[in-house]
């Protein structure tokens, strides 16, 4: 018989096990996928999980690929841990990109050391700029979030589209939706000749380091966690509701920019149609995996890069479709939440009596 | 210049056949929300539905067993939302979007042997009567059975929720379920069935994207209506007649961009893509400042577990 008894108390060591939990039941979940679509499950989750990152160039895309994931997810971390549900990350990413690849275009064909920072810095601010009209809108008329923070992705990608076909699009570039190249001092440089990992790993380390020192060592973090507990016990912890709400959404807004600014100025080096692979989406699942946790999210968001590349090279050696990629981030969070159920509840399995 | 009376009734008639998804997903999410879940899943519930009633179209060839079965399909993605906030009492946001996210990726994965294939024609209903009435005619006749139910729809939702004792039971669930519960109702059933019907109708707002108003498979078809129902049942404030009239205005949005198109109106084409979702924004903000109003309609519940303690 089984039985179920509510824990007095959440329990910790569980709360950083569950995440693994998830993976495992995700990986178990995939092979059923798998051998329901007709592939071998092993053979398959080896393509999936193991060859994209098996030698030295793939595991440089992991780490590109993980770099905004892991990025985006520290700034969510910000507005989910003081319940503001920003789940346009995606629209702040593409709209910061927009902005600091205007200025990058501003400076075609100039170089010089002042350049690139004022490139990263347009990023941030750019997706400040964006992330404070759900913000704003939410503080002072009230709106949801989580629609207005959403609608907004839709039209930045169309903003961004309008510009790469119309007035931004490179004039000798055979009307191929995509501006100009940007000058070298714009663009971020690459870390190992012949990888294309780039010095943008840097600014989301940076992020890492910056939110674990502000969420447990200021009193600023302290009253951000409490005020997502509960917002009446933050008003005697001296929380001032609006003003938090604002600058968390600021804070998500300019690590989303600068994962847009990373994108663009990193291998690529000018704006086009495509900029992002719903990294503003999947980088809530990393936050959550993550536990909101600095360090847990960084290796969150290595698991979840592998598998965008595993999707493609699953593609590419056994024609799965690379959609699958999203089917696993979809069970991730899934079987995350589900077994979260254990940080509340013990299951007790009692000897049945006969 | 003279304008035909009948083009007029062809464009309104366009502009209700654009709104009928969203009409059915909104008055779908209407009583799930109602009975106090928030599933933001609409749109993963959505595109799940268009695949699979366009799958089954083309399987099967049957149009009744593809329009039911993209309903199922519905219900059963729905059942992984309902088996994790009802009995797992899992946050209702994260889990909808994990929905949406799972959704998306598993349509694009079945969806990829259906890419390029044509549609069916689906049978219309009272097309001989269309030229008989000028202006109503072509509004009145001529339309799918899906047409129909969608617009009859938020009246019955209207009726079920004021007039009926299940009705009255979902309310009572979502305004207060410790009540309703110490009243001997099983608020997890009702919000179980709730959130299933919620994604049969998703399903069929699907379906009717695929199969009738434009008859292919195209990866990410819903395009965000899914999410645009959900603002919509926040436009209403969760009133379904309402509903009709916003999902009429968003109706006109979608139609009046190929139409300025057609005329030549100089706007680039992606300012009047971004419009419907602009004045969502915008159409949100108003409704919302009034926050006295929202809190008043607002199911007192919406979005909060309920657990209850043996």
């Amino acid at each position: 018989m089984i039985k179920i008894i509510k824990r007095d108390q959440p329990s910790r060591a569980i709360f950083f096990f569950t995440p693994v939990l998830a993976i495992f039941l995700t990986l178990v979940a995939g092979g059923l996928i798998f051998f329901i679509l007709g592939f071998k499950p092993f053979e398959a989750l080896k393509f999936f999980f193991i060859v994209p990152i098996a030698d030295k160039y793939g595991f440089s895309e992991l780490l590109l690929k993980a770099t905004p994931l892991c990025l985006i997810a520290i700034g969510l971390s910000f507005c989910f841990k003081s319940n503001n549900w920003n789940i346009g990350a995606e629209g702040q990413l593409t709209f910061g990109a927009i902005v600091s690849g205007g200025v990058a275009l501003l400076f075609y064909e100039q170089e010089g050391f002042y350049i690139l920072p004022i490139v990263i810095l347009a990023g941030a601010i750019g997706g400040m700029l964006y992330a404070s009209i759900p913000a704003i809108l939410k503080t002072y008329f009230n709106t949801n979030e989580i629609l207005v923070s959403l609608m907004l992705v839709y039209v930045s990608k169309l903003i961004l589209d309008y510009l790469v076909v119309g007035p931004w699009s490179n004039p000798e570039g055979f009307n191929f939706p995509e501006t100009r190249q940007f000058s070298d001092s714009a663009k971020l440089p690459l870390l190992f000749e012949g990888l294309r990992i780039h010095a943008g790993i840097f600014l989301a380390l940076a992020a890492v380091v910056i939110s674990w020192f502000v969420f447990y060592k200021t009193y600023l973090g302290f009253q951000m966690k409490v005020s997502g507990f509960s917002l009446k016990t933050a008003r005697y912890a001296g929380y001032k509701g609006k003003k938090m709400i604002i600058l968390v959404f600021l804070i998500s807004g300019a690590c989303a920019g600068l994962a847009g600014v990373g994108e663009i100025t990193g291998p690529i080096g000018q704006l086009h149609r495509e900029i992002s692979p719903d990294y503003g989406f999947t980088a809530i699942i990393v936050a959550f995996l993550g536990r909101l946790h600095p360090v847990g999210i960084i290796f969150a968001s290595l698991v979840v890069a592998i598998t965008y590349l595993g999707a493609e090279t699953a593609q590419i050696f056994m024609q799965i479709p690379k959609y699958t990629g999203q089917v696993f981030q979809g069970m991730i969070l899934f079987f995350l939440l589900a077994s979260d159920y254990l940080l509340f509840f013990k299951i007790k399995f009692i000897g049945s009596k006969k | 210049m003279i304008i035909d009376i009948n083009f007029i009734g062809l464009i309104i008639a366009s502009i209700m056949a654009s709104a009928v998804p969203l009409i059915l997903a909104s008055c779908g999410e209407l009583i799930t929300e109602r009975s106090g879940v928030l599933n933001l899943g609409v749109e993963g519930m959505m595109i799940i539905g268009a695949i699979s009633g366009f799958a089954l179209m083309t399987v099967t060839g049957s149009l009744i067993i593809a329009v039911f079965g993209a309903m199922l399909a519905g219900v059963l993605i729905s059942s992984i939302f309902a088996f994790l906030t009802q009995t797992l009492i899992t946050n209702h946001v994260a889990t909808g979007l994990a929905l949406t996210i799972f959704g998306i990726g598993i349509s694009a994965m079945i969806g990829k042997n259906f890419v390029g294939i044509p549609g069916k024609e689906f049978p219309v209903l009272f097309e001989g009567l269309k030229d008989t009435i000028p202006l109503l005619g072509p509004i009145l006749f001529g339309h799918s059975i899906v047409f129909y139910f969608a617009f009859a729809l938020p009246f019955i939702t209207s009726y079920f929720l004021k007039k009926t004792k299940i009705g009255l039971i979902v309310r009572a669930v979502g305004d207060s379920p410790e009540s309703a519960s110490n009243q001997g109702i099983n608020v997890k059933l009702v919000r179980y069935a709730c959130i299933l019907y919620g994604g049969a109708m998703s399903g069929l707002a699907g379906a009717y994207l695929s199969m009738i108003y434009t008859p292919q498979w195209i990866e990410n078809m819903t395009g965000g209506r899914g999410w645009i129902a959900l603002a919509l049942v926040v436009f209403s404030t969760w009133n379904p007649i309402k509903i009709l009239i916003g999902a009429m205005i968003f109706g006109g949005l979608t139609i009046i961009q190929f139409h300025m198109q057609a005329i030549g109106v100089r706007i680039p084409v992606q300012f009047l893509t971004a419009l419907p979702y602009i004045v969502t924004i915008i159409v949100l903000v108003v409704i919302s400042r009034d926050s006295r109003k929202i809190r008043l309609s607002t199911p007192s519940s919406l979005g909060k577990s309920f657990h209850k303690d043996n």
